[in-house]
């Protein structure tokens, strides 16, 4: 039987927004505060659903102890206490958290292989978040 | 088409343990979960239903109801429990959180009258869950 199962994890970090395409004052006026040219920072909540087969033998989708092991390598060490915009991957790219969605995703999608991966769901703060399940429609 | 979601608590212990696995290889993979003794979690459940809405009574279930059988099929039998010694379906399956899930979703579907059940999502912890939407 297939059970979708989800893990939450937590990071910090810190960003601007900031276009290079466009002028200072289109970047202020897309960006607002988040133009500040210092950048502020937000306490991240990262939610990652993968889905299979609950294997009989175990009663998991997946071990807990390898998804866990590969987000705290792959997604929470590199993202957590740092500044998005100083990263290879925010280097052309704005770090809003529709692109840091997006990006987090590809990287369980390339890496994590134990279990189908469904969707990340991304807290900035407690009033906002974002979903991305690689093009599909999340599952409800 | 209305989705309906009804949340429950219960607290119960269990532990992971195959009895085809050697202990070395119990112990490899379920980690401090293998511990004999279990340990405990409070589970938090949230039962989705979804239907038309009745143009007579506006609900899309009678929630009273949906509570009646949510008691009776699951807390009754698993608040305050050992699952692996008193709930029937963890003496042969490990009562997982994925098991937990399909095993509520089991007690449920068979009961509830005309709402169609939708999703039983079961929290181990706030920070893990496991949805079931009746896929084989």
């Amino acid at each position: 039987m297939k059970a979708h199962l989800t893990r939450r994890y937590r990071f910090s970090a810190s960003h601007r927004l900031h276009s290079p395409e466009m002028s200072a004052d289109e970047n202020r006026g897309t960006y607002g505060k988040c133009n500040n040219p210092h950048g502020h920072g937000h306490n991240y909540a990262l939610e990652v659903t993968v889905s299979g087969p609950v294997d009989p033998a175990t009663g998991m989708v997946c071990n807990l102890v390898d998804l866990d092991g590969f987000v705290e390598r792959e997604v929470l060490s590199r993202f957590h206490v740092t500044n998005l915009n100083m990263l290879q991957e925010f280097a052309k790219l704005v770090p809003t958290t529709e692109n840091l969605s997006i990006e987090i995703f590809e990287i369980l999608q390339r890496g994590f292989l134990l279990a189908h991966l469904e969707r990340v769901r991304l807290e900035e703060t407690m009033m906002n978040s974002f979903e991305y399940a690689g093009g599909n429609e999340p599952r409800r | 088409m209305v989705y309906l979601t009804r949340k429950a608590e219960f607290a119960a212990s269990h532990y992971y343990h195959n009895p085809d696995f050697t202990p070395e290889e119990n112990r490899r993979i379920f980690g401090k979960c293998n511990n004999p003794n279990g340990h405990g979690h409070n589970y938090t459940l949230e039962v989705t239903v979804k239907g038309e809405v009745d143009p007579r009574s506006g609900f899309v279930v009678d929630l009273k109801q949906l509570k009646e059988v949510m008691h009776h099929e699951v807390l009754d039998a698993m608040d305050h429990r050992f699952l692996n010694k008193e709930v029937p379906e963890f003496f042969t399956r490990i009562p997982t959180t994925e098991n937990l899930a399909i095993a509520v979703w089991q007690r449920l579907q068979t009961k509830l009258q005309k709402a169609q059940l939708h999703r039983v999502r079961v929290y181990e912890t706030p920070d893990l869950f496991v949805d079931f939407y009746g896929e084989q």
